[in-house]
């Protein structure tokens, strides 16, 4: 009986027309054709232990190559000694957020607080150091996917303010902040971010005093805010055109002034109503991190492009490729869901 | 009585037309009125003028002593001592009922959280909805959404409350229940100045009655007269559609 209906099922879904069976029998043929060999080159065919690339002799992939550069893959060239820095600025990270998730609303706020007001500075501390004993890591060997992180952390967390009163300069009825925000948003989202990183990598320094120098990698994370502000801007402007002028006049009515109202009333549904495509920002802010190669700096990407020319392991590009994607894939699919479960946990009406 | 509202003179243009025309009205501590007219006749721009969410170009307005001119600061002041309650409820939605009583006054009048939360369900008790008190304004029916936004006003501990056509967007059984509160609120002595259709409501509460077209008062009587004597045939009319 059960097995009846399933078999039913299954003629009703995909074998319901002619043209239907072609489709289902044309994509079981295309994944019959695709997927064996792709998964014998991931998995079964692939060398996963080694330390050299004459120990990939099976014809799949060489993930010895991965396994190998595996910390310059993460650390950049970080110095060896000193990687117990990172790792312990993410390890609180990642305790804050498990915390995070069991603590009830009272530690929640103080956590907050302290991710977003004290562990930017620990952490900006722990990675350069020159203090308490820690020697300087200079920025140039910063490098791989904590470069990544690095730079997309702090592109994001400026860029989401700076957006936000882009916005509401946009929409301000003061001339000044209103045609200061349109300039900076055209100007912004009209060249690309190659340029902009070329500009602040390499011709920025030109124009400053000689002697005065800022660090390569702040001006990096400057351009790469400013750049996703613009975008960031009119992705909350979108939201902010939905709120309906009748919540303006109720919190003008309670005698809530401009920031007020913005703060309590406008902004939380605005925002809230463009979380998608706030993420969708996010992560093209996170994959636009590779770009950083034009003034030298070596995130994961760079770092792959780096091994893979390297006498001893040429030819392996493929293996660095895929690597690179799988893990920006995971950051982006996390960021991804995340936002959908902040979706639902806002979700206030039926 | 003292004046508590007064308009004098008052004239304002959308563009180039103009909805109100040479305005005087003014209304005492306590005394309740009610506006009435055709749609269009500029009479929820009227009462918007008094809490400034319009703006007049012409005359005087002077609310509770103070004068509504450019001065943010008074304006401020007026509003967070005018409630107001709006056709479309105009709840906050991504806050709860109770929320969206203490926002203000917590934020407006800088009270604590527990004093807040005290007046908000004093207020929400007696309008009769405290068991909402955690709901969101999404899954109540319109009839309790205005009624917490009655309570929201009265939070604020207002001197004057303005209804714009507060029954407007409700089902008909739920007008009853809004205008039970409002009955309440009106023989507790509030002020209150409020536009609507409903004529049971106005012989009940009203101390006075003004019809509004195209931007005049036409007529201004106390309730009984109002009713028992329209003199001006524009009122007649509309007295007859709507009785």
């Amino acid at each position: 009986m059960m097995k009846n209906l399933n078999l039913l099922w299954f003629k009703e879904k995909f074998f319901s027309t002619p043209l239907n069976a072609f489709l289902t029998i044309s994509i079981i043929y295309l994944g019959f054709i695709t997927i064996p060999p792709l998964a014998n080159w991931i998995f079964f065919d692939a060398t996963f232990i080694g330390s050299k690339k004459s120990d990939c002799v099976s014809g799949g992939a060489c993930w010895v190559f991965v396994n190998v550069w595996f910390e310059r893959f993460i650390y950049g060239l970080y110095p060896a000694e000193e990687i117990w820095r990172i790792n312990l600025a993410f390890g609180i990270l990642a305790a804050s957020i498990l915390v995070y998730n069991f603590a009830n609303q009272k530690i929640r706020k103080y956590i907050l607080i302290f991710l977003f007001g004290v562990f930017p500075f620990i952490s900006l501390f722990l990675f350069h150091g020159g203090a308490l004993g820690l020697p300087v890591v200079d920025t140039r060997e910063w490098g791989g996917l904590f470069l990544t992180l690095v730079i997309s952390v702090f592109a994001i967390i400026f860029c989401f303010p700076l957006g936000i009163i882009l916005a509401m300069g946009r929409r301000s009825t003061l001339p000044v902040f209103k045609y200061f925000s349109i300039g900076f948003i055209e100007f912004w989202r009209g060249v690309p971010l190659i340029t902009v990183l070329f500009m602040a990598g390499v011709m920025f320094p030109l124009f400053l005093p000689a002697g005065s120098n800022l660090d390569k990698l702040i001006r990096v994370i400057i351009a790469i805010t400013l750049f996703e502000a613009a975008y960031m801007a009119e992705v909350v402007r979108g939201g902010l055109q939905a709120i309906t002028r009748g919540q303006y006049d109720a919190a003008k009515s309670l005698g809530m002034g401009y920031w007020k109202s913005h703060f309590f009333i406008i902004l939380p549904q605005a925002l809230k109503i463009v979380i998608p495509g706030i993420t969708n920002t996010f992560i093209a802010l996170f994959k636009d991190t590779p770009l950083v190669f034009v003034v030298g700096l070596l995130e994961i990407l760079g770092m792959i492009n780096l091994a893979k020319t390297n006498p001893n392991w040429l030819g392996l590009a493929t293996e660095g490729y895929v690597f690179a994607a799988f893990v920006y894939w995971a950051f982006c699919f996390w960021m991804s869901r995340y936002s959908l479960k902040l979706e639902n946990r806002l979700k206030t009406s039926n | 009585m003292e004046k508590i509202i007064e308009l004098k003179k008052v004239n304002k243009w959308f563009g180039k037309f103009q909805v109100l025309k040479d305005i005087n009205l003014s209304v005492s501590t306590k005394e309740k009125i009610v506006i009435c007219g055709p749609s269009g006749s500029g009479k929820s721009t009227l009462i918007r003028c008094i809490n400034r969410l319009e703006e007049h170009q012409q005359g005087e307005i002077i609310v509770d002593g103070i004068k509504l001119d450019g001065n943010t600061k008074n304006i401020d002041k007026i509003r967070s001592e005018v409630g107001m309650v709006f056709q479309q409820f105009n709840l906050f939605p991504h806050l709860s009922i109770i929320d969206n009583c203490t926002l203000a006054p917590m934020w407006v009048k800088k009270k604590s959280k527990k004093e807040c939360e005290t007046l908000a369900k004093e207020y929400l008790e007696k309008v009769q909805i405290l068991d909402q008190g955690n709901k969101f304004p999404g899954q109540l029916s319109g009839g309790q959404q205005q009624r917490a936004a009655i309570a929201r006003a009265l939070c604020m501990e207002p001197k004057i409350m303005l209804f714009d056509e507060p029954t407007s967007a409700l089902d008909p059984e739920m007008i009853k229940e809004v205008l039970d509160v409002m009955v309440d609120l009106a023989k507790g002595g509030m002020t209150m100045c409020v536009v609507t259709h409903e004529m049971g409501f106005a012989k009940e509460v009203a101390d006075r009655v003004i019809f509004m077209d195209e931007g005049n008062i036409v007529e201004e009587k106390n309730t009984k007269e109002f009713f028992e004597n329209p003199e001006n045939d524009r009122t007649k009319l509309f007295l007859s559609q709507i009785l």
